[in-house]
Protein backbone atom coordinates (compact mmCIF):
# COMPACT_ATOMS: atom_id res chain seq x y z
CA UNK A 1 0.00 0.00 0.00
CA UNK A 2 2.61 2.69 0.67
CA UNK A 3 4.80 1.22 -1.98
CA UNK A 4 1.76 2.43 -4.15
CA UNK A 5 1.68 5.78 -2.39
CA UNK A 6 4.73 6.21 -2.85
CA UNK A 7 4.53 5.38 -6.22
CA UNK A 8 1.92 8.01 -6.78
CA UNK A 9 3.65 10.62 -5.05
CA UNK A 10 6.89 10.69 -7.18
CA UNK A 11 5.73 9.39 -10.41
CA UNK A 12 2.52 11.92 -10.54
CA UNK A 13 2.59 14.40 -7.91
CA UNK A 14 6.36 15.05 -8.14
CA UNK A 15 6.45 14.58 -11.57
CA UNK A 16 3.66 17.06 -12.43
CA UNK A 17 4.94 19.74 -9.93
CA UNK A 18 9.03 19.81 -11.50
CA UNK A 19 8.02 19.55 -15.20
CA UNK A 20 5.06 21.95 -14.98
CA UNK A 21 5.67 24.20 -11.65
CA UNK A 22 9.44 24.25 -12.02
CA UNK A 23 10.78 22.59 -15.32
CA UNK A 24 14.52 21.61 -15.14
CA UNK A 25 17.35 22.16 -17.07
CA UNK A 26 19.70 18.82 -16.83
CA UNK A 27 23.12 18.46 -17.99
CA UNK A 28 25.09 15.17 -17.91
CA UNK A 29 21.61 12.91 -16.81
CA UNK A 30 23.18 9.56 -18.34
CA UNK A 31 26.26 10.34 -15.16
CA UNK A 32 23.29 9.64 -12.36
CA UNK A 33 23.17 5.93 -10.75
CA UNK A 34 21.59 3.03 -12.54
CA UNK A 35 22.12 0.88 -9.59
CA UNK A 36 22.65 0.44 -6.42
CA UNK A 37 24.81 1.31 -4.01
CA UNK A 38 25.69 4.33 -4.96
CA UNK A 39 25.71 7.86 -2.58
CA UNK A 40 24.37 11.10 -4.44
CA UNK A 41 25.96 14.12 -2.36
CA UNK A 42 23.95 17.41 -3.51
CA UNK A 43 23.60 21.23 -2.55
CA UNK A 44 20.96 21.53 -0.45
CA UNK A 45 18.77 24.53 -0.57
CA UNK A 46 14.95 23.34 -0.04
CA UNK A 47 12.58 20.81 0.69
CA UNK A 48 12.15 20.76 -3.68
CA UNK A 49 15.88 19.09 -3.59
CA UNK A 50 15.51 15.71 -3.06
CA UNK A 51 11.96 15.46 -4.47
CA UNK A 52 13.40 16.78 -7.71
CA UNK A 53 16.38 14.48 -7.35
CA UNK A 54 14.12 11.53 -7.17
CA UNK A 55 11.92 12.60 -9.85
CA UNK A 56 15.34 12.36 -12.35
CA UNK A 57 16.45 8.80 -11.13
CA UNK A 58 15.15 5.76 -13.68
CA UNK A 59 11.87 4.94 -12.50
CA UNK A 60 12.25 1.13 -11.51
CA UNK A 61 15.04 2.63 -8.92
CA UNK A 62 12.32 4.19 -7.17
CA UNK A 63 12.43 0.92 -4.55
CA UNK A 64 16.07 1.77 -3.69
CA UNK A 65 16.76 5.08 -3.18
CA UNK A 66 16.49 7.02 0.21
CA UNK A 67 17.10 10.60 1.39
CA UNK A 68 19.63 10.68 4.40
CA UNK A 69 18.14 12.82 6.88
CA UNK A 70 18.21 14.99 10.22
CA UNK A 71 15.59 12.63 12.95
CA UNK A 72 15.29 15.76 15.35
CA UNK A 73 13.29 17.34 11.82
CA UNK A 74 11.69 14.51 10.32
CA UNK A 75 10.58 12.78 13.07
CA UNK A 76 9.52 15.47 14.79
CA UNK A 77 5.82 14.77 14.87
CA UNK A 78 3.61 11.30 13.87
CA UNK A 79 2.43 13.02 10.39
CA UNK A 80 5.36 13.61 9.40
CA UNK A 81 7.23 10.64 10.88
CA UNK A 82 4.62 8.50 8.81
CA UNK A 83 5.74 10.10 5.50
CA UNK A 84 9.41 10.64 6.24
CA UNK A 85 9.38 6.80 6.34
CA UNK A 86 6.38 5.51 4.46
CA UNK A 87 6.70 7.86 1.26
CA UNK A 88 10.17 9.60 1.53
CA UNK A 89 11.63 6.57 3.33
CA UNK A 90 14.33 8.60 4.85
CA UNK A 91 17.14 7.01 6.33
CA UNK A 92 17.58 8.91 9.35
CA UNK A 93 20.46 10.42 11.01
CA UNK A 94 20.67 11.55 14.48
CA UNK A 95 22.50 14.93 15.31
CA UNK A 96 23.27 14.80 18.77
CA UNK A 97 24.03 11.70 19.75
CA UNK A 98 26.24 9.87 23.16
CA UNK A 99 30.06 9.76 22.09
CA UNK A 100 30.21 5.70 21.81
CA UNK A 101 26.93 5.76 19.19
CA UNK A 102 27.92 5.49 15.51
CA UNK A 103 25.19 7.84 14.13
CA UNK A 104 26.13 6.55 10.85
CA UNK A 105 25.32 2.79 11.32
CA UNK A 106 21.83 2.86 9.90
CA UNK A 107 23.71 4.47 6.96
CA UNK A 108 26.25 1.92 6.43
CA UNK A 109 23.79 -1.27 6.91
CA UNK A 110 21.62 1.04 4.01
CA UNK A 111 24.61 0.92 1.33
CA UNK A 112 25.38 -2.72 2.23
CA UNK A 113 21.79 -3.45 1.49
CA UNK A 114 23.00 -1.89 -2.22
CA UNK A 115 20.47 1.53 -1.61
CA UNK A 116 21.40 4.61 -3.63
CA UNK A 117 21.38 6.93 -0.97
CA UNK A 118 20.86 10.64 -1.28
CA UNK A 119 22.50 12.68 0.61
CA UNK A 120 22.94 16.56 1.85
CA UNK A 121 26.89 17.41 3.12
CA UNK A 122 26.17 20.43 3.81
CA UNK A 123 24.07 19.69 6.69
CA UNK A 124 21.00 21.86 6.68
CA UNK A 125 18.99 23.98 3.75
CA UNK A 126 20.90 27.63 5.02
CA UNK A 127 20.95 30.04 3.02
CA UNK A 128 19.31 30.16 -0.17
CA UNK A 129 21.30 29.25 -3.28
CA UNK A 130 24.72 29.84 -0.71
CA UNK A 131 26.84 27.05 -0.51
CA UNK A 132 28.89 26.00 2.63
CA UNK A 133 31.24 23.84 3.51
CA UNK A 134 30.90 19.97 3.19
CA UNK A 135 30.66 17.95 7.00
CA UNK A 136 32.93 15.42 7.28
CA UNK A 137 30.47 12.46 7.73
CA UNK A 138 30.19 11.94 3.97
CA UNK A 139 34.46 11.04 4.01
CA UNK A 140 34.06 9.15 6.50
CA UNK A 141 31.31 7.00 4.29
CA UNK A 142 33.21 6.76 1.51
CA UNK A 143 36.30 5.52 3.32
CA UNK A 144 34.21 2.91 4.62
CA UNK A 145 32.32 1.79 1.25
CA UNK A 146 35.45 2.63 -1.01
CA UNK A 147 33.58 0.53 -3.78
CA UNK A 148 30.15 3.18 -3.81
CA UNK A 149 30.16 5.77 -5.93
CA UNK A 150 29.59 9.39 -4.88
CA UNK A 151 27.81 10.89 -7.34
CA UNK A 152 28.02 15.27 -7.25
CA UNK A 153 24.82 17.03 -7.65
CA UNK A 154 24.92 20.85 -8.44
CA UNK A 155 21.53 22.31 -7.60
CA UNK A 156 20.25 25.87 -8.69
CA UNK A 157 16.75 27.55 -8.63
CA UNK A 158 14.74 25.71 -5.80
CA UNK A 159 16.56 28.02 -3.18
CA UNK A 160 14.20 30.36 -4.86
CA UNK A 161 11.09 28.33 -5.96
CA UNK A 162 10.87 27.09 -2.33
CA UNK A 163 13.30 28.00 -0.22
CA UNK A 164 13.54 27.58 4.00
CA UNK A 165 11.08 29.19 5.77
CA UNK A 166 8.32 29.69 3.29
CA UNK A 167 5.06 27.89 2.85
CA UNK A 168 4.55 29.56 -0.44
CA UNK A 169 5.86 27.69 -4.18
CA UNK A 170 6.62 29.97 -6.94
CA UNK A 171 7.42 28.31 -10.27
CA UNK A 172 11.45 28.83 -11.63
CA UNK A 173 13.54 27.22 -13.90
CA UNK A 174 15.89 24.82 -11.92
CA UNK A 175 19.16 23.58 -13.43
CA UNK A 176 20.95 20.22 -12.44
CA UNK A 177 24.10 19.67 -12.82
CA UNK A 178 25.41 16.04 -12.53
CA UNK A 179 28.97 15.67 -11.90
CA UNK A 180 31.40 12.37 -12.70
CA UNK A 181 31.14 9.52 -10.15
CA UNK A 182 34.11 10.09 -7.19
CA UNK A 183 35.55 6.90 -5.16
CA UNK A 184 37.63 7.22 -2.14
CA UNK A 185 40.96 6.62 -2.69
CA UNK A 186 43.49 8.63 -0.55
CA UNK A 187 42.68 10.47 2.68
CA UNK A 188 39.52 11.52 4.52
CA UNK A 189 40.85 15.28 4.53
CA UNK A 190 41.44 15.04 0.80
CA UNK A 191 38.73 13.39 -0.27
CA UNK A 192 36.30 15.87 1.09
CA UNK A 193 38.05 18.60 0.09
CA UNK A 194 38.46 17.17 -3.64
CA UNK A 195 34.31 16.57 -3.51
CA UNK A 196 33.90 19.67 -2.20
CA UNK A 197 35.95 21.38 -4.82
CA UNK A 198 34.06 18.87 -7.59
CA UNK A 199 31.11 21.20 -6.83
CA UNK A 200 32.36 24.33 -7.40
CA UNK A 201 33.49 23.25 -10.29
CA UNK A 202 29.70 22.54 -10.96
CA UNK A 203 28.94 25.57 -9.57
CA UNK A 204 30.96 27.81 -11.84
CA UNK A 205 30.15 26.30 -14.71
CA UNK A 206 26.09 26.95 -14.01
CA UNK A 207 27.76 30.48 -13.32
CA UNK A 208 29.28 30.61 -16.58
CA UNK A 209 25.74 30.75 -18.55
CA UNK A 210 23.90 32.43 -16.13
CA UNK A 211 24.83 35.93 -15.80
CA UNK A 212 21.14 36.79 -14.18
CA UNK A 213 21.18 35.35 -10.80
CA UNK A 214 19.83 37.61 -7.89
CA UNK A 215 20.56 41.15 -7.40
CA UNK B 1 -19.90 18.67 -30.92
CA UNK B 2 -17.86 21.56 -32.44
CA UNK B 3 -15.75 19.40 -34.20
CA UNK B 4 -18.48 18.32 -37.16
CA UNK B 5 -18.41 22.36 -38.18
CA UNK B 6 -14.80 23.01 -38.71
CA UNK B 7 -14.42 25.76 -41.57
CA UNK B 8 -13.53 23.47 -44.52
CA UNK B 9 -10.70 26.63 -45.25
CA UNK B 10 -9.11 26.07 -41.54
CA UNK B 11 -8.87 22.66 -42.41
CA UNK B 12 -7.59 23.08 -46.04
CA UNK B 13 -4.84 25.46 -44.39
CA UNK B 14 -3.75 22.65 -41.60
CA UNK B 15 -3.56 20.40 -44.35
CA UNK B 16 -1.34 22.59 -46.31
CA UNK B 17 0.59 23.52 -43.32
CA UNK B 18 1.29 19.72 -42.99
CA UNK B 19 2.53 19.51 -46.40
CA UNK B 20 5.08 21.74 -45.92
CA UNK B 21 6.46 19.64 -42.85
CA UNK B 22 6.26 16.82 -44.99
CA UNK B 23 8.36 18.57 -47.59
CA UNK B 24 11.18 20.35 -45.04
CA UNK B 25 11.65 16.77 -43.11
CA UNK B 26 11.83 15.23 -47.05
CA UNK B 27 14.70 18.35 -47.09
CA UNK B 28 16.37 17.66 -44.23
CA UNK B 29 16.59 14.13 -44.58
CA UNK B 30 17.99 14.72 -48.30
CA UNK B 31 20.70 16.47 -47.41
CA UNK B 32 21.88 14.64 -44.55
CA UNK B 33 21.79 11.42 -46.56
CA UNK B 34 23.57 13.50 -49.32
CA UNK B 35 26.10 15.56 -47.67
CA UNK B 36 27.23 13.04 -44.26
CA UNK B 37 30.28 15.20 -43.68
CA UNK B 38 28.13 18.13 -42.38
CA UNK B 39 26.03 18.51 -39.20
CA UNK B 40 22.69 18.96 -39.83
CA UNK B 41 21.25 17.53 -36.23
CA UNK B 42 19.95 21.37 -34.94
CA UNK B 43 18.24 21.35 -37.85
CA UNK B 44 16.47 18.20 -38.05
CA UNK B 45 15.77 19.34 -33.98
CA UNK B 46 14.13 22.30 -35.59
CA UNK B 47 12.01 20.04 -37.75
CA UNK B 48 10.66 17.64 -35.33
CA UNK B 49 9.80 20.23 -32.76
CA UNK B 50 7.96 22.49 -35.52
CA UNK B 51 6.05 18.64 -35.94
CA UNK B 52 5.27 18.56 -32.14
CA UNK B 53 3.95 22.55 -32.04
CA UNK B 54 2.21 22.27 -35.16
CA UNK B 55 0.11 19.24 -34.17
CA UNK B 56 -0.49 20.86 -31.08
CA UNK B 57 -1.49 24.22 -31.91
CA UNK B 58 -3.70 22.36 -34.55
CA UNK B 59 -5.40 19.99 -32.35
CA UNK B 60 -6.33 22.69 -30.34
CA UNK B 61 -7.36 25.52 -33.08
CA UNK B 62 -10.25 22.35 -33.98
CA UNK B 63 -11.01 20.69 -30.59
CA UNK B 64 -12.79 23.81 -29.09
CA UNK B 65 -12.20 27.63 -27.96
CA UNK B 66 -11.06 27.27 -24.38
CA UNK B 67 -8.85 24.38 -25.05
CA UNK B 68 -6.92 27.25 -27.03
CA UNK B 69 -7.15 29.57 -24.79
CA UNK B 70 -5.74 27.10 -22.12
CA UNK B 71 -2.76 26.58 -24.53
CA UNK B 72 -2.15 29.82 -25.11
CA UNK B 73 -2.15 30.61 -21.28
CA UNK B 74 0.17 27.40 -21.01
CA UNK B 75 2.29 29.25 -23.38
CA UNK B 76 2.48 32.66 -21.46
CA UNK B 77 3.30 30.80 -18.36
CA UNK B 78 5.86 28.98 -19.55
CA UNK B 79 7.72 31.89 -21.73
CA UNK B 80 7.22 33.85 -18.27
CA UNK B 81 8.76 31.01 -16.00
CA UNK B 82 11.48 31.50 -18.66
CA UNK B 83 11.66 34.97 -18.22
CA UNK B 84 11.87 35.06 -14.55
CA UNK B 85 14.30 32.64 -14.25
CA UNK B 86 16.66 34.51 -16.59
CA UNK B 87 16.46 37.95 -15.08
CA UNK B 88 17.30 39.16 -12.14
CA UNK B 89 15.21 39.11 -8.76
CA UNK B 90 15.27 40.08 -5.46
CA UNK B 91 14.97 37.35 -2.67
CA UNK B 92 12.45 39.78 -1.63
CA UNK B 93 9.90 39.61 -4.66
CA UNK B 94 9.24 35.94 -4.63
CA UNK B 95 5.60 37.14 -3.62
CA UNK B 96 5.43 39.68 -6.16
CA UNK B 97 6.32 37.36 -8.84
CA UNK B 98 3.78 34.95 -7.67
CA UNK B 99 1.31 37.24 -7.98
CA UNK B 100 2.40 38.06 -11.40
CA UNK B 101 2.25 34.27 -12.50
CA UNK B 102 -1.65 34.58 -10.92
CA UNK B 103 -1.89 37.62 -13.64
CA UNK B 104 -2.24 34.37 -16.24
CA UNK B 105 -5.73 32.31 -15.39
CA UNK B 106 -7.13 36.07 -14.69
CA UNK B 107 -6.10 37.47 -18.23
CA UNK B 108 -7.26 34.55 -20.04
CA UNK B 109 -10.39 34.17 -18.24
CA UNK B 110 -11.25 37.69 -19.51
CA UNK B 111 -10.54 36.41 -22.43
CA UNK B 112 -12.79 33.09 -22.42
CA UNK B 113 -15.37 35.38 -21.28
CA UNK B 114 -15.00 37.98 -24.17
CA UNK B 115 -14.76 40.97 -21.50
CA UNK B 116 -12.55 43.01 -24.00
CA UNK B 117 -12.95 46.35 -21.42
CA UNK B 118 -10.98 44.44 -18.37
CA UNK B 119 -8.85 42.41 -21.17
CA UNK B 120 -7.34 45.56 -22.45
CA UNK B 121 -6.68 47.37 -18.80
CA UNK B 122 -6.22 44.19 -16.48
CA UNK B 123 -1.71 44.34 -17.05
CA UNK B 124 -1.58 47.47 -18.07
CA UNK B 125 -3.49 49.23 -15.27
CA UNK B 126 -4.41 47.05 -12.91
CA UNK B 127 -1.05 44.81 -12.24
CA UNK B 128 0.89 48.18 -13.68
CA UNK B 129 -0.85 49.41 -9.99
CA UNK B 130 -0.90 46.15 -8.16
CA UNK B 131 2.66 45.16 -8.13
CA UNK B 132 3.95 48.35 -6.86
CA UNK B 133 1.47 47.80 -3.85
CA UNK B 134 2.82 44.06 -3.24
CA UNK B 135 6.51 45.52 -3.79
CA UNK B 136 6.02 48.02 -0.65
CA UNK B 137 4.23 46.03 1.33
CA UNK B 138 7.52 44.17 1.36
CA UNK B 139 9.50 46.85 2.12
CA UNK B 140 12.24 46.73 0.32
CA UNK B 141 13.66 49.64 -1.74
CA UNK B 142 17.11 48.77 -3.18
CA UNK B 143 17.02 48.08 -6.71
CA UNK B 144 12.90 48.90 -6.50
CA UNK B 145 12.43 50.30 -10.25
CA UNK B 146 14.55 47.91 -11.67
CA UNK B 147 12.77 44.91 -10.44
CA UNK B 148 9.18 46.57 -10.81
CA UNK B 149 10.20 47.54 -14.39
CA UNK B 150 11.53 43.89 -15.42
CA UNK B 151 8.65 42.13 -14.18
CA UNK B 152 5.67 44.30 -15.38
CA UNK B 153 7.76 44.18 -18.90
CA UNK B 154 7.36 40.30 -18.68
CA UNK B 155 4.10 40.20 -18.15
CA UNK B 156 3.03 43.05 -20.84
CA UNK B 157 5.14 41.06 -23.37
CA UNK B 158 4.19 37.66 -22.25
CA UNK B 159 0.87 37.56 -20.75
CA UNK B 160 -1.01 40.79 -22.11
CA UNK B 161 0.41 40.72 -25.74
CA UNK B 162 0.34 36.66 -25.77
CA UNK B 163 -3.43 37.02 -24.94
CA UNK B 164 -4.16 39.25 -28.11
CA UNK B 165 -3.96 35.59 -30.14
CA UNK B 166 -6.09 34.26 -27.24
CA UNK B 167 -8.59 37.34 -27.73
CA UNK B 168 -8.65 36.66 -31.39
CA UNK B 169 -9.80 33.56 -30.81
CA UNK B 170 -12.65 34.29 -28.74
CA UNK B 171 -13.98 36.75 -31.07
CA UNK B 172 -17.36 35.70 -32.78
CA UNK B 173 -16.63 33.86 -36.22
CA UNK B 174 -18.93 35.97 -37.44
CA UNK B 175 -16.49 38.47 -38.09
CA UNK B 176 -14.86 36.03 -40.17
CA UNK B 177 -17.60 34.17 -42.13
CA UNK B 178 -15.13 31.82 -44.08
CA UNK B 179 -12.46 30.26 -41.57
CA UNK B 180 -13.94 32.03 -38.28
CA UNK B 181 -11.99 32.81 -35.70
CA UNK B 182 -9.74 30.47 -35.67
CA UNK B 183 -8.90 31.21 -38.95
CA UNK B 184 -8.03 34.20 -38.03
CA UNK B 185 -5.40 32.90 -35.34
CA UNK B 186 -4.11 30.49 -37.99
CA UNK B 187 -2.98 33.15 -40.32
CA UNK B 188 -1.50 35.48 -37.88
CA UNK B 189 0.70 32.58 -36.12
CA UNK B 190 1.66 31.09 -39.33
CA UNK B 191 2.60 34.65 -41.17
CA UNK B 192 4.72 35.34 -37.85
CA UNK B 193 6.55 32.23 -37.76
CA UNK B 194 6.48 32.26 -41.62
CA UNK B 195 8.09 35.30 -41.30
CA UNK B 196 11.06 34.15 -39.19
CA UNK B 197 11.90 31.36 -41.29
CA UNK B 198 11.85 33.82 -44.84
CA UNK B 199 13.99 36.37 -43.20
CA UNK B 200 16.21 33.86 -41.88
CA UNK B 201 16.66 32.31 -45.39
CA UNK B 202 16.94 35.18 -47.46
CA UNK B 203 19.49 36.51 -44.96
CA UNK B 204 21.30 32.78 -45.53
CA UNK B 205 21.22 33.09 -49.22
CA UNK B 206 21.94 37.17 -50.09
CA UNK B 207 23.01 38.71 -46.62
CA UNK B 208 25.95 41.26 -46.76
CA UNK B 209 24.69 44.48 -45.22
CA UNK B 210 23.98 43.95 -41.11
CA UNK B 211 20.72 46.08 -40.07
CA UNK B 212 21.46 46.03 -36.45
CA UNK B 213 24.85 45.02 -35.64
CA UNK B 214 25.54 45.72 -32.26
CA UNK B 215 21.92 43.87 -31.31
CA UNK B 216 21.94 40.47 -33.45
CA UNK B 217 25.05 39.87 -35.94
CA UNK B 218 22.63 37.70 -38.24
CA UNK B 219 19.62 39.78 -39.41
CA UNK B 220 20.60 41.24 -42.61
CA UNK B 221 19.15 43.92 -44.82
CA UNK B 222 18.44 41.66 -47.21
CA UNK B 223 16.53 38.88 -44.73
CA UNK B 224 14.59 41.89 -43.59
CA UNK B 225 13.59 43.45 -47.13
CA UNK B 226 13.00 39.77 -48.50
CA UNK B 227 11.26 38.67 -45.26
CA UNK B 228 8.76 41.62 -45.75
CA UNK B 229 8.06 40.93 -49.24
CA UNK B 230 7.68 37.23 -49.03
CA UNK B 231 5.34 37.75 -45.91
CA UNK B 232 3.11 40.21 -47.82
CA UNK B 233 2.45 38.44 -50.50
CA UNK B 234 1.66 34.97 -48.72
CA UNK B 235 -0.73 37.21 -46.20
CA UNK B 236 -2.18 38.63 -50.13
CA UNK B 237 -2.56 35.34 -50.83
CA UNK B 238 -4.15 33.62 -48.10
CA UNK B 239 -6.25 36.31 -46.72
CA UNK B 240 -8.79 34.69 -49.01
CA UNK B 241 -8.89 31.72 -47.60
CA UNK B 242 -8.60 32.51 -43.85
CA UNK B 243 -9.50 36.51 -43.66
CA UNK B 244 -12.42 38.65 -44.42
CA UNK B 245 -10.19 40.69 -45.42
CA UNK B 246 -10.00 43.07 -49.22
CA UNK B 247 -6.46 42.82 -51.16
CA UNK B 248 -5.18 46.35 -49.95
CA UNK B 249 -6.15 45.64 -45.89
CA UNK B 250 -4.44 42.07 -46.59
CA UNK B 251 -1.03 43.77 -48.14
CA UNK B 252 -1.32 45.75 -44.84
CA UNK B 253 -1.42 43.18 -42.52
CA UNK B 254 1.51 41.14 -43.70
CA UNK B 255 3.42 45.04 -44.06
CA UNK B 256 2.36 45.09 -40.00
CA UNK B 257 3.53 41.16 -39.25
CA UNK B 258 6.85 41.39 -41.03
CA UNK B 259 7.77 44.50 -40.01
CA UNK B 260 6.35 43.82 -36.15
CA UNK B 261 8.17 40.07 -36.11
CA UNK B 262 10.87 41.66 -36.70
CA UNK B 263 10.90 43.86 -34.36
CA UNK B 264 9.81 41.23 -31.68
CA UNK B 265 12.50 38.97 -32.81
CA UNK B 266 15.37 41.71 -32.41
CA UNK B 267 13.93 43.03 -28.92
CA UNK B 268 14.11 39.62 -27.22
CA UNK B 269 17.85 39.53 -28.79
CA UNK B 270 18.74 42.54 -27.40
CA UNK B 271 17.30 41.15 -24.27
CA UNK B 272 19.17 38.11 -23.86
CA UNK B 273 22.48 40.50 -24.94
CA UNK B 274 21.94 41.95 -22.22
CA UNK B 275 21.72 39.23 -20.05
CA UNK B 276 23.84 37.39 -21.42
CA UNK B 277 22.78 34.66 -22.82
CA UNK B 278 22.03 32.62 -25.92
CA UNK B 279 18.76 30.77 -25.26
CA UNK B 280 15.75 31.53 -23.30
CA UNK B 281 15.56 27.82 -22.74
CA UNK B 282 15.81 24.18 -23.79
CA UNK B 283 11.92 23.35 -23.70
CA UNK B 284 12.00 23.19 -27.99
CA UNK B 285 15.17 21.16 -29.13
CA UNK B 286 16.79 23.43 -31.87
CA UNK B 287 14.87 26.37 -30.90
CA UNK B 288 15.89 27.10 -27.77
CA UNK B 289 12.90 28.13 -24.87
CA UNK B 290 9.41 28.88 -25.75
CA UNK B 291 10.44 32.53 -25.35
CA UNK B 292 12.26 32.27 -28.47
CA UNK B 293 10.00 30.82 -30.35
CA UNK B 294 7.06 33.69 -29.13
CA UNK B 295 9.44 36.12 -29.85
CA UNK B 296 8.20 38.01 -32.95
CA UNK B 297 4.73 37.17 -31.54
CA UNK B 298 4.97 39.79 -29.01
CA UNK B 299 4.86 42.68 -31.28
CA UNK B 300 2.85 40.74 -34.31
CA UNK B 301 -0.19 39.43 -31.85
CA UNK B 302 -1.39 43.10 -30.85
CA UNK B 303 -0.81 45.10 -33.55
CA UNK B 304 -2.48 42.67 -36.04
CA UNK B 305 -5.29 42.29 -33.40
CA UNK B 306 -6.01 45.56 -33.33
CA UNK B 307 -5.91 46.22 -37.06
CA UNK B 308 -8.20 43.31 -37.59
CA UNK B 309 -10.44 44.58 -34.22
CA UNK B 310 -10.82 48.20 -35.93
CA UNK B 311 -11.72 47.05 -39.38
CA UNK B 312 -13.88 44.42 -38.14
CA UNK B 313 -15.64 44.64 -34.96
Amino acid sequence: MTKLLRFIFFRMIVRFIVLVGLGLNIRRRELLPKQGPAIIVANHNSHLDTMVLMSLLEPALLDRVQPVAAMDYFMKNRLLAWFSSNILRIVPLARQFKAHDNPLKPVHDALEAGKILILFPEGSRGEPEQMKAFKKGIARLAQAHPEVPVIPVYMHGLGTALPKGEALFVPFFCDVFVGQARYYDNTRNDYLQQLQEQMYQLESEYKAGHAGGVY
Amino acid sequence: MDFLHIAQPLVWSLAGLFGLLFIASGIVRVMTRTQPHKDYSELSQRVSSWWIMISVFSAALLLSKNLSLLMFGLISFLALKEYFSMIPTRRTDRRVLFWAYLAIPMQYYWVSTGWYGLFIIFIPVYMFLLLPTRMLLIGDTRKFLSSLSTIHWGLMTLVFSISHVAFLMALPDTINPSAGSAGLVLYLVFLTQFNDVAQYSWGKLFGKRKIMPSVSPNKTWAGFVGGVITTSGLAVALAGLLTPMSLLQSAMAGLIISVAGFLGDVTISALKRDIGVKDCGNLLPGHGGMLDRIDSLTFSAPLFFHFIYYLYY
